[in-house]
């Protein structure tokens, strides 16, 4: 008989176990359907590998571990998978999580599967991978997967193996029953388990409450070949804590932040080991487990063994539940389990017990009162805390001292609760503590990471910045060394302008703009003169008219120059397109700046208009001239053009009139100029409506943006809608057949937007909005649309029809 | 006469060797950068979403270091106020709602298919928590993604959608326990006290 | 059937703090009967007085807090108080000095400080050391153990008048405590103050026997768990062993250990004021600090100070320090090489 040590603190409550031993162990009968949610296990939910409606054998593979810390999972049953949904999963939280549904088919039709005759044989990571394989995580009620608690590192070396058998908890019989019927099969799971990681010692601690038990845990033992010692502790909760088992069984703390596998013990529940047996010699995964039912709402407490996934309703109502009496359903033990909010939820592999407490058995907590510092809670906790000490910084949020008196080290076992004279809740205390500095940490990494990759672009932009600089400045170097160059060899020079006359032109570009900037930031400096009343104007509008006259002194420069530079050989395509966009830009902002100034009521809109205005036909011409060159070009390749080309020309000349029509073959830029139109027309509705809402004045200013900005929306659709049409008859011409799948969108899109403004309308007439006579309009403009989209689509498809 | 010139001595030699004492500490301690702004700077929940009206939240940690108010950051809210306060040892006072109100935390999501590909949110990232490129779709990388709000006000085809952070069953968390009941029923309005938000220090 | 989310555990071990109260309580009443038995029907009825009073303030700060009274008052914790005080107090202790005694205690020293569990103070003791201070002759007042006396005790009426001030307390009822004879001894040995006044050493039985009473409530709780044996064992041990190593240097100027012992308030402090949890240290390391400094500092304050005795000043003066002392006695936790000393990482 080894030594037994102690450990501080711990309580003595009323056990309650007798109730649940009165009747042998039963067999839950097949329920109706079983639920069985990913997550039974610490980790990561598993995944599952089956459909619904597949049909699944009792022990087959329906889940899969999703990662390291994560386990597999079986059919408890044979049948149908009919569901995988959200069910509700015991959690303290009462959340839903992915669960399997299983129907069973009631023929209980095992899945082949075949034991290993002797496990000696096999290789150890062989041996883990079956115990992987059957999906066994520990039963205790962490559920920490067990094959890698059973195949550690080559690092940690094992010289105790402890078998906890202790159930400290009070109401709990599950492991005492299991040892009593199974303790061969206890045995025999040890021996796979030494054979694992080959400890010098195995101990199987059991408390002294269980007398049965312990005997026949020795009696098997002896049977076995393996030195192992059952160790009869004193009863006290809570001495079937991990940590205090191992200080009661060996002497030896596990250091703070460690595991017991650091310092060379691994603990293991008799159940799991149980299942390791059947999982090792009869080729069995884990899908039953022993669950003690009890509480005095039920007529027949006792152990039931009970396929994972039953729904507890299932086994109350097995165990005659009277439900007028049951107060509390409590998952787990009275001391550290928690309260069920529906009996629908299925038992896992860590569910040991259910208690339907009735009002007496489990009176309402009294409410709290001041906490007196009695210093019981210090007594009694097992972990050697100062738990009013963590109440008050918890109740005060001043979570760094509770982190320095070492909250992180409760076992949240409720001795403290349990004794408070003052029935403060002081375990939901440390739990809320927990959780809050959880997720501090958390943030504080979070932000940290942030910070980390803030700076790292912020250094980025930086580089990126000077690099640009220094190419700045080594060009002007380049070129004051080329100006130099150029005052000695005057000869030189003429040949080089002559040769580069683009570079001068770019130069006069660069100084026209350079003085347009100048006149605008004049102009804007005269603008809020005004505004402020300043007394300079006068100057100002001197200095505007000497910028100007610069400006326009620069742009003749820059356009004489132009007109001088020999023409090159062909205006290039591209840099009319670009001009042509850039022309587009200027009146869209134009138009912007003009809404807004409209909006303010500003005087200059008339300035703004004009302007526009110019800027349009530029806009215009730029197209044109681009149109043109295009045009032209394929005009000079007209010997190797294709028919299609040729349409694509004549449409580009057609569409030239629309200033905001580009050609048609950059649908895809259309789209998505379409879309801003249409964001920019909703953003302009709800400026709208919140205008309406607050009954602001120029309603009637935002109701004509809304209206133009419709009309741009439609007018960018249409082009849209003709560059597609386009497409489509280019394509047509090339023999592609019609894009009928293009036509249906273009449909939908179109009944879509029927629809929307059916609805806008009928709120602008339910609102008696003046709106409603253009909406109406651009309403039967719409339905027109739709006929002629459908129209489209219909043809195309005949076209496709005899084309096929 | 004597003894006063000794006093006036001795003290005047006590001056010089304390002043050589500071200015040699002066030297041989000196602080290199502002660690209270470090310290600030950590405590800020490092979303870089600029709504406290400062680039980023290193300047504002360098502005409160400087004496700005410490209740101009809406992501962190009441708990990173009280941080502040507690590390600066000032009062605690409530969010100024000018900058924006505590709102839950959230993350960007891009609506794809309604993505143009324009890569503006790319650049109002202060993160790189945006991935693309031009012309091509963009997604948020959840696990980098602060949260900041700065991607949606860019994007001109509005599919940028701030998503809240939902509780998973890893994510869950206790609740503060709350007081009990017969003693709310007349402790109305004092909940806070009871709940020990009330400003820190309510420990005896 | 109500299923709601309540925090684990789900059983609760039986006893509340007003039950704790009670108890303390209880075990005061040997020692009440034996000051009744000695010095008359005063003890009782400024017990009695002082109860009366405190549940009166404490249903007024109680109600002013705007909270529910009932809840409150069921912890017993201001009669506990009150009963404290009463003890203390001198046997024809006038009705005022009791009624200003509880007001402090109960007003002040517990409910400006956020009432049951949140005063640093000890607040019967609080309310003791005012009135020491301020009413010194009162305070002093203190009756002949009535086998001294020819006449015995005075009745209940005639107490009641005299504690009420209808009429004046006859002087052969006054008489100093023994310890305040010891400390007026002036130039005289302690053999000569002995054999000057056999009064004395008669009178010290009385007190051996008020003592025991004390101490047999004490061993009550101690056996209930209503507190650990650590403050008291701590603090009676310190004075013996202060005492003893003083008297055995100098027999002739210093009071016996046993002398220490059983005088004043020692016992009746360490088993009943210096063991309320609320203001004592709370590691069973803390305590024994805490119940040795106490005992210290009620021999150099008797000896040394100006007052006779000592106990409410020692337990004051400890009850500042038992934060100090929970900080630096923080147990070591499980799985840790040491304790962190402070609050502080």
């Amino acid at each position: 008989m080894s030594r037994i040590w102690n450990f501080h603190g711990g309580i003595h409550p009323q056990e309650n176990k007798q109730q649940s031993l009165t009747i042998p162990l039963r067999q839950m009968p097949l329920p109706k359907r079983l639920t069985l949610p990913l997550q039974q296990h610490i980790g990561t939910p598993a995944i599952p590998t089956v459909k619904v409606g597949d049909k699944v054998l009792k022990g087959q593979r329906i889940a899969e571990p999703s990662g390291f810390v994560s386990i597999y999972m079986h059919a408890p049953t044979s049948g149908t998978i009919v569901e995988i949904g959200d069910y509700p999963v015991p959690h303290v939280s009462g959340m839903s999580a992915q669960c399997i549904i299983l129907e069973p088919d009631g023929n209980e039709t095992w899945i082949e599967h075949q034991g290993v005759e002797d496990f000696r044989t096999l290789e150890k990571a062989e041996l883990a991978e079956i115990i992987r394989c059957a999906g066994i995580s520990g039963m205790g009620g962490a559920g920490f997967p067990t094959n890698i608690k059973l195949h550690l590192s080559d690092d940690h070396i094992v010289n105790t193996l402890i078998i906890n058998g202790v159930e400290c908890e009070p109401y709990i019989t599950a492991d005492d029953m299991l040892m009593r019927e199974r303790a061969a099969e206890i045995i025999g799971g040890i021996e796979i388990a030494a054979y694992l990681i080959k400890p010098t010692h195995i101990l199987i601690g059991i408390e002294d409450n269980k007398p049965e038990a312990a005997v026949a845990m020795t009696e098997a033992a002896r049977t076995s070949k393996l030195n192992i010692e059952v160790v009869v502790l004193p009863t006290k909760y809570p001495s079937g804590g991990e940590r205090q088992l191992i200080k009661l069984v060996t002497g030896v703390e596990v250091p703070h932040g460690q595991l017991p596998a650091d310092i060379g013990i691994v603990v293991q529940n008799v159940g799991t080991m149980s299942a390791v047996y059947q999982a090792v010699h009869d080729g069995k995964p884990l899908i039953s487990r022993i669950t003690t039912l009890t509480g005095k709402a039920l007529s027949s407490p006792g152990n039931l063994e009970v396929l994972l996934g039953t729904p507890i309703a299932d086994l109350l109502d097995f165990c005659g539940v009277d439900s007028s009496k049951q107060s509390r359903l409590v998952m787990g033990g009275p001391m550290m389990g928690y309260t069920l909010n529906t009996a629908q939820i299925p038992v896992i592999k860590t569910s040991n017990c259910v208690i339907a407490g009735t009002l007496e058995e489990f009176p309402p907590a009294p409410p709290a009162q001041s906490c007196i510092r009695c210093g019981n809670c210090e007594q009694v906790c097992p972990a050697e805390l100062l738990p009013q000490q963590l109440h008050w910084f918890a109740k005060g949020k001043e979570f760094d001292k509770a982190l320095n008196h070492n909250l992180m080290d409760c076992i949240e076992c409720g001795a403290c609760s349990f004794v408070c004279p003052s029935n403060i809740p002081l375990v939901q205390y440390y739990r809320y503590a927990k959780s809050e500095i959880r997720n501090e940490q958390q943030e504080q990494r979070k932000a940290e990471q942030a910070r980390i990759r803030f700076e790292a672009r912020q250094a980025r932009l930086e580089a990126a910045q000077q690099e640009k600089e220094e190419r700045r400045k080594a060009r002007a170097e380049a070129a004051s060394k080329a100006q130099a160059a150029k005052r000695k060899a005057p000869v030189t020079t003429t040949t080089d302008s002559a040769i580069d006359p683009e570079a001068e032109l770019k130069q006069l570009k660069t100084q026209a703009a350079v003085a347009r900037t100048k006149l605008k930031k004049a102009e804007k400096a005269l603008q809020e003169a005004e505004q402020n009343g300043a007394d300079n104007i006068d100057q100002l509008k001197q200095d505007i008219e000497s910028a100007k006259q610069k400006s326009e002194l620069a742009q003749k420069a820059f356009s004489d120059a132009e007109n001088k530079a020999p023409a090159p050989a062909a205006p290039s395509l591209k840099d009319l397109k670009v001009a042509a966009a850039l022309a587009r830009t200027k009146v869209s902002k134009t138009e912007k700046v003009l809404a807004d100034a409209e909006a303010k009521g500003a005087p200059s809109v008339d300035q703004l208009k004009n302007s526009l205005q110019k800027l349009k036909e530029k806009a215009e011409q730029a197209q044109k001239a681009y149109n043109d060159a295009e045009a032209s070009e394929t005009a000079g390749n007209v010997s190797n053009a294709s028919s299609s080309q040729g349409t694509q020309s004549t449409a580009a000349s057609t569409s030239a009139a629309q200033p905001i029509d580009p050609p048609q073959n950059d649908v895809k830029a259309l789209k998505s100029a379409l879309a801003i139109a249409r964001t920019k027309l909703k953003k302009a509705e709800k400026a709208l409506a919140k205008a309406e809402e607050e009954g602001i004045e120029e309603l009637e200013d935002l109701k004509q943006a809304v209206a133009e900005q419709q009309a741009k929306t439609d007018s960018a659709a249409a082009a849209f809608a003709k560059a597609e049409a386009d497409c489509q008859t280019a394509k047509e011409a090339t023999n592609q057949g019609p894009d009928i799948k293009a036509l249906k969108t273009a449909a939908a899109a179109a009944r879509t937007k029927l629809k929307k403004t059916e609805k806008a309308l009928a709120d602008a007439q339910a609102q008696g909005s003046a709106s409603a006579e253009p909406l109406e309009k651009a309403l039967s403009g719409l339905q027109a649309k739709v006929v002629q989209a459908e129209k489209a689509l219909q043809e195309a498809q005949a076209q496709e029809a005899t084309l096929a | 006469m004597d003894a006063i010139l000794i006093a006036v001595l001795a003290l005047l030699g006590l001056a010089l060797a304390f002043g050589a004492l500071l200015g040699y500490a002066s030297i041989r301690f000196k602080v290199e950068g502002n660690p209270i702004v470090d310290q600030i700077d950590a405590l800020l929940p490092q979303t870089q979403c600029g709504q406290c009206s400062y680039p980023g939240c290193r300047p504002y940690a360098e502005a409160i270091a400087n004496g700005e108010t410490i209740n101009k950051c809406p992501p962190g809210g009441e708990s990173t106020i009280q941080a502040l306060a507690d590390l600066l040892d000032v009062e605690a006072i409530p969010l100024d709602a000018e900058h924006g109100e505590e709102k839950p935390k959230a993350i960007a999501f891009i609506r794809e298919d309604e993505c143009i590909g324009c890569t503006k949110c790319i650049q109002a990232c202060p993160v790189d928590a945006i991935l693309g490129a031009a012309k091509q779709m963009h997604t948020v990388i959840e696990s980098e993604c602060t949260g900041c709000d700065l991607c949606v006000e860019p994007c001109p085809v509005d599919c940028i959608d701030m998503i809240p952070i939902e509780t998973t069953l890893s994510t869950w968390n206790w609740p503060a326990p709350k007081p009990s009941e017969q003693l709310i029923a007349t402790d109305r309005g004092r909940g806070e006290l009871f709940d020990g938000s009330a400003a820190g220090g309510s420990q005896s | 059937m109500a299923l709601l989310r309540i925090t684990s555990p789900h059983i609760l071990k039986p006893g509340r703090t007003g039950n704790v109260m009670l108890q303390v309580i209880l075990a005061t009443l040997p020692g009440l009967a034996a000051l009744c038995y000695y010095f008359g029907w005063g003890p009782l009825i400024n017990v009695v007085w002082a109860a009366m009073l405190a549940v009166l303030f404490e249903v007024a700060v109680i109600r002013l807090r705007k909270r529910p009274v009932t809840f409150y008052l069921n912890d017993y914790s201001a009669i506990l108080t009150a009963v404290l005080l009463g003890l203390a107090l001198p046997p024809f202790a006038p009705w005022w000095v009791t009624f200003i005694g509880i007001f402090v205690a109960i007003v002040v020293a517990k409910h400006l400080y956020g009432g049951l569990g949140n005063n640093p103070f000890n607040p019967a003791m609080v309310g003791y050391a005012l009135l020491l201070i301020s009413f010194p002759v009162e305070m002093t007042r203190w009756a002949p153990p009535s086998l001294l006396t020819e006449s015995g005790n005075l009745g209940l009426i005639e107490t009641l008048k005299v504690i009420f001030e209808i009429v004046d307390l006859p002087d052969a009822y006054t008489m100093a405590t023994p310890l305040d004879t010891f400390k007026h001894k002036g130039a005289l040995t302690a053999e000569e103050l002995w054999s000057q006044s056999p009064l004395l050493s008669q009178g010290l039985d009385a007190w051996y026997a008020i003592s025991g009473a004390f101490a047999l409530g004490g061993l009550y709780l101690l056996i209930r768990k209503i507190y650990t044996w650590h403050i008291p064992v701590s603090m009676l041990v310190s004075l013996i062993l202060v005492s003893g190593f003083f008297y055995g240097s100098d027999p002739s100027n210093y009071a016996p250990p046993l002398f220490h012992l059983t005088t004043g308030a020692v016992v009746f402090g360490a088993f009943f004021i210096a063991t309320d949890p609320v203001t004592a240290a709370t590691s069973n390391k803390g305590k024994l600090f805490f119940g040795a400094i106490i005992g210290l500092l009620i021999y150099i304050i008797r000896t040394w100070g100006n007052y006779p005795d000592a106990v409410a000043f020692a337990v004051l003066l400890m009850n500042l320090s038992a934060p100090f002392l929970d900080y630096y006695t923080r147990p070591r936790t499980y799985g840790h090489k040491k304790s962190n000393r402070g609050i502080k990482g």
